[in-house]
């Protein structure tokens, strides 16, 4: 045997005097922290173990139970930090790639902490929501050069969209990812709000094909699930080209994760590895995408609206415009801070970029083209809160994925270890021990109330401004002022600074 | 009469229903901590958490409208609480003979030999309020309900 | 509609309460030769004990009769039924009308032929009067012999151990609780009792029991003698059917019932310890004198008499006992008749042991010591006749749960559907 340098993370605290021993704690841990010796009778916890995902002191009755951040001290270092030491103990003992999950939780600036948004005072005066109706009803989809009338009637012929009402979808999380009633949450939830769900790369489960009116389904390189009534199941289809957590790399779900309903869905065998190519391998030119996209408007007699979803990288702007030129009628950019199930460590920390100053560019580059109309931007990367939205349409989105804030409404506590498939509150994970305790019935409730919530929060900042209508808002970039940012982020960000 | 139904595909085998049950019936029905660690003996728990993973559910006393225990025993502890309808167990004429035991086919009721020799079940919680167990399950596996499920 | 049962016991308060619950209006009478409010006759080993006192062995709270509008002649008792009348005679002359009757006479100690079987110092062990006279005699440094190693005469011997008798056991049988366990459960029961000083004749008989000075001598069919103070009779029960001799009311062993609980007589029914019915498990008519039968076997008599038709679907013995610590509950079939019968057992210990007996797949019986937890699930398992044969290791093990059975039943059970 030989000596592992690995440490704990976390520390395990239990308040004797609150403890119970009823052994809830024990049960729950699929990381077998908490033990119960019945020759002591007493209770013990393997700190090396615990991933710090709060299963057991939400569930402790008696909320005897904390944790805290492992005590352990290196000599300050400010270059050689803990993480970055325990980093290369881990290479050395297993000669492989980090995995990690959700989101860089590295402290790059985040922009939209630097934005700030306006309100009225004496003219333009506010909108009370709670009195006035407050239209934030969103449609995606390439929307017509002109309008032309005849006789008071509509001729122009418009492209098809997806009708949201709000402008918040849940991303792109695939079946095999996440867990089935994971799935069934959040398409219940889109369904009660009014919204869309995002089927990843994992295919359309047949359980979920009711919930077909309120899908955007997903054609990745790996071409997992994808037939004729997928294609036709959904509002919309999103070619993938990229993710944000993990840009220029495909995807990778283990091949214990690959059950029964999960090979099913995704048409693979069972046990077998899920590979994902990093590029589709019909696609080799910008050609050749407005091949693909024609393809599947071809398949679904041109009634559903084709996204585009790329990873925000160098030249976003240049590549966006050329989507829009290929024929999408909706461009999804995924920011450097988006969530995932697994991604080598240093490619979700290193590559991408933020998604504040994609969305900036993409907007000010179509329009300064004149396409802006062609497409709907729809926007992802770690959006947080309804502040978060109401900045990203004020910089020109359309509307916004939420996939880390989703699977938190969920009860995801953001231990990142996600690709261990051991996911304790039934979210990350196909263990059918494990799955059972997200409940889809409470789940949807749960994302449901989330959106609701945001909503309202939505039109209050909007009457706060004095406008009734998001549209006013769309790439309103008057409304918001920089703070604490270099004169380069604001002229990219196409934003004042505070005071100006 | 609304019964408690167990739900199968959302139970997690938690315990906590029995947990709550237990505290409910002692000396400090109010106060968990005090229940357990005060309390001389730990009252016998009326609802049984059955696992065999990744199955699991918790089973009480059904409350039957044809009650096996009530016909079986002997002293006419076992009666049915007019107002609730729930099958109640008076622990004041209950000898501990167990013919309930064997008469049950649902396995609902326990001994309880915490103080005396007594049976324990389900009473519903009728002095608590809405039953323990079901106001208790983080998962929603335990429901109440009009007749069938 | 004058509703008259003749009992006071477990099968005419199922009766009562079954009557009533279709019919709340016209008169029930209950005539008992006991001059008591209903009570618990398995309780009387406890009045000897001093653990239950005559008001806390109640069967029904003490407003039952009122609440339930019960009118009551306690303390009578009814010589004949004179059928073509439908009239009953009392013992004072009285003579009472019905419209429907209900015999739930129960059952009368049986007496073996032994010499000198009457007089002072005999006794028997059925009912209160009978724990009442035992426990004047029942003091310390005194001795007794109980003729019958049974259900009764265990626990009389049990009550009479407690209050410092020492006690010699009697018993034609090579084992004890012949009618409820195989020898291996027997053997342990008999350890156990032996341990706490218990006294046993097994595989013989009484034959004589004679005086001797104040004290008496009981003669054993193997030649063996036992001197002691007094003796209990407690070889078992008969059905008590006295009151229909002389009817065309037909009769077996116990009064023939069908399947309404009525007899050949219309509008006479039978229930309880006196009635003879269906045993699921014998496939034929018997008597099986068990309290929680009795009851049942009222419900549906009483169901019928009020006009609601009701069908017994048949009973099979059932039993929780226990002895210094020792609890067991055993029903059905527990030794296998002959090969058409399998036998499925755990290792015995001192003091556990699990048995089940089978028959084309079928449970048919069940013996649990100290393995009483859950126990029913057997029971139900027992009652619907279902197939069995994967679930026979879950069977003999202290951890059988519901969880065990196949899904389609464990589905019905969560539910609480009715098992019958």
């Amino acid at each position: 045997m030989t000596l592992s340098m690995n440490t704990p993370e976390f520390l395990v605290e239990r308040d004797l005097d609150r403890c119970i021993k009823c052994q809830v704690c024990v049960g729950q841990c699929a990381n077998e922290v908490h033990k119960y010796d019945k020759e002591t009778d007493s209770l013990s916890c393997d700190d090396l173990a615990c991933v710090g995902c709060h299963r057991c002191v939400t569930l402790c009755p008696t909320h005897a139970l904390t944790i805290k951040k492992f005590p352990l001290e290196f000599r300050e270092n400010a270059n050689w930090t803990a993480n970055t030491i325990n980093a290369i103990y881990k290479q050395a003992e297993s000669g492989g790639i980090l995995l990690t999950g959700m989101g860089n939780d590295k402290p790059y600036p985040i922009y939209w902490d630097h934005l700030l948004l306006n309100a009225s005072q004496v003219t333009n005066p506010s909108i009370d929501p709670l009195r006035e109706p407050m239209e934030v009803k969103t449609y995606l989809g390439r929307k017509p050069d002109k309008l032309d009338f005849s006789d008071g009637e509509l001729v122009t012929e418009i492209a098809p969209q997806v009708e949201l009402e709000l402008p918040i979808m849940f991303s792109a999380m695939s079946f095999g990812s996440i867990s089935l009633n994971a799935v069934k949450s959040l398409a219940a939830a889109a369904k009660e709000v009014g919204t869309m769900f995002n089927t990843g790369e994992g295919g359309l489960h047949q359980d979920l094909y009711s919930y077909g009116d309120n899908a955007i389904v997903q054609v990745a390189s790996g071409r997992f699930g994808v037939h004729p009534q997928y294609l036709d199941a959904g509002t919309a289809i999103e070619i993938k080209i990229g993710q944000g957590a993990k840009p220029g790399i495909g995807g990778h779900l283990p091949g214990e994760k690959v059950g029964k309903e999960v090979s099913e869905t995704r048409m693979i065998p069972e046990g077998s590895d899920a590979l994902s190519p990093a590029p589709h391998h019909d696609i080799y030119s910008i050609e050749d995408l407005r091949q693909l996209i024609y393809s599947l408007k071809e398949a679904t007699r041109y009634k559903k609206p084709v996204a585009v979803k790329i990873a925000a990288v160098h030249n976003v702007a240049a590549i966006a415009s050329g989507i829009a030129r290929a024929g999408a009628d909706i461009i999804t950019i995924d920011g450097f801070r988006g969530g995932t199930g697994a991604t080598p460590l240093r490619t979700r920390d290193n590559v991408g970029i933020p998604i504040e100053l994609a969305l900036a560019a993409v907007d000010s580059r179509l329009r300064n083209e004149s396409i802006r109309h062609q497409v709907s931007l729809v926007v992802a990367g770690s959006v947080r809160n309804s502040a978060d939205i109401m900045k990203a349409i004020a910089l020109g989105a359309d509307a916004v994925y939420i996939g880390s804030s989703a699977l938190l409404a969920l009860g995801c506590h953001m231990c990142q270890k996600c690709y261990t498939g051991k996911c304790n509150w039934g979210i990350a994970t196909q263990d059918p021990n494990l799955v059972k305790r997200l409940n889809p019935e409470i789940g949807a409730q749960r994302a449901a109330n989330l959106l609701r919530a945001w909503k309202h929060e939505i039109k209050e900042m909007l009457g706060g401004m004095g406008i009734n209508a998001i549209e006013s808002l769309r790439g309103n970039r008057l409304m918001l002022r920089g703070v604490g940012l270099s004169d380069r982020d604001l002229e990219i960000l196409g934003v004042k600074a505070a005071g100006e | 009469m609304k019964k408690i139904y167990a739900q199968e595909k959302y139970c997690i085998g938690c315990r906590l229903c029995e947990v709550y049950c237990s505290a409910v019936h002692s000396e400090y029905p109010n106060d968990l901590v005090k229940a357990f660690n005060r309390s001389k003996i730990v009252p016998t728990p009326r609802v049984k958490v059955e696992e065999d993973r990744p199955l699991s559910f918790a089973m009480q006393c059904r409350h039957c409208d044809e009650p096996h225990c009530l016909k079986a025993c002997i002293t006419g502890a076992m009666y049915r609480d007019e107002e609730s309808g729930a099958i109640l167990n008076d622990a004041e004429r209950c000898v501990g003979c167990w013919t309930c035991i064997v008469a049950c086919p649902y396995g609902g009721i326990f001994r309880d030999e915490s103080k005396s020799k007594v049976v324990a079940k389900c009473d519903y919680c009728l002095d608590q309020g809405d039953p323990a167990c079901v106001k208790n399950c983080p998962n929603g596996a335990l429901i109440i309900e009009e007749g069938g499920e | 509609m004058q509703y008259v049962i003749v009992g006071n016991s477990a099968a005419a308060i199922g009766a009562v309460e079954s009557i009533r619950n279709y019919d709340t209006e016209n008169p029930i009478l209950v005539i008992s030769d006991e001059p008591y409010h209903t009570y618990s006759r398995p309780l009387i080993s406890y009045y000897l004990t001093g653990l239950r006192d005559e008001e806390s062995m109640m069967y029904r709270p003490k407003d039952f009769y009122d609440k339930y509008k019960v009118e009551t002649m306690l303390g009578r008792r009814v010589e004949a039924v004179v059928t073509e009348k439908k009239q009953l005679k009392l013992d004072n002359q009285e003579i009472i009308s019905y419209d429907k009757l209900l015999i739930a006479t129960g059952g009368k100690p049986f007496l073996p032929p032994i010499e000198g079987a009457t007089g002072p110092d005999i006794y028997n062990f059925i009912k209160l009067d009978d724990a009442k006279d035992l426990k004047e005699v029942a003091q310390p440094g005194k001795s007794a012999v109980v003729i019958g190693g049974g259900l009764i005469g265990l626990k009389v011997a049990e009550g009479l151990l407690k209050k410092e008798v020492a006690v010699t056991v009697v018993d034609l049988a090579p084992q004890l609780l012949n009618s409820i366990l195989d020898a291996t459960g027997a053997d342990i029961v008999r350890k156990c009792l032996e341990k706490q000083g218990m006294e046993f004749h097994l595989g013989t008989t009484a034959k004589t029991i004679q005086n001797f000075g104040e004290r008496k001598i009981v003669g054993l069919a193997d030649g063996k003698e036992v001197a002691t103070d007094f003796v209990v009779v407690a070889v078992g029960v008969v059905p008590n059917k006295h009151l229909v001799e002389d009817t065309d009311i037909k009769v077996n062993r116990g009064i023939v019932t069908d399947e309404s609980m009525g007899t050949s007589v219309e509008g006479i029914f039978a229930a309880g310890d006196v009635a003879e019915n269906h045993d699921i498990l014998f496939g034929q008519n018997r008597v099986i004198p068990i309290l929680p039968n009795a009851y049942e076997q009222g419900q549906v008599a009483g169901a019928n008499m009020a006009g609601q038709k009701s069908v017994y679907p048949g009973g099979f013995a059932k039993n929780a006992i226990g002895f210094f610590g020792l609890s067991m509950v055993t029903a059905g079939i527990t030794t296998a008749p002959d090969e058409t019968f399998q036998e499925y057992s755990s290792q015995p210990a001192e003091d556990r042991y699990l048995k089940v007996v089978i028959k084309e797949g079928k449970l048919v019986g069940f013996v649990r010591i100290n393995a009483v937890d859950r126990s029913g699930i057997l029971t139900g398992l027992l009652m619907q006749q279902k197939d069995v044969t994967d679930l026979i290791p879950q069977l003999i093990s202290e951890e059988i749960g519901l969880i065990n059975l196949p899904q389609d039943l464990r589905k019905a059970r969560l539910k609480g559907d009715a098992v019958q």
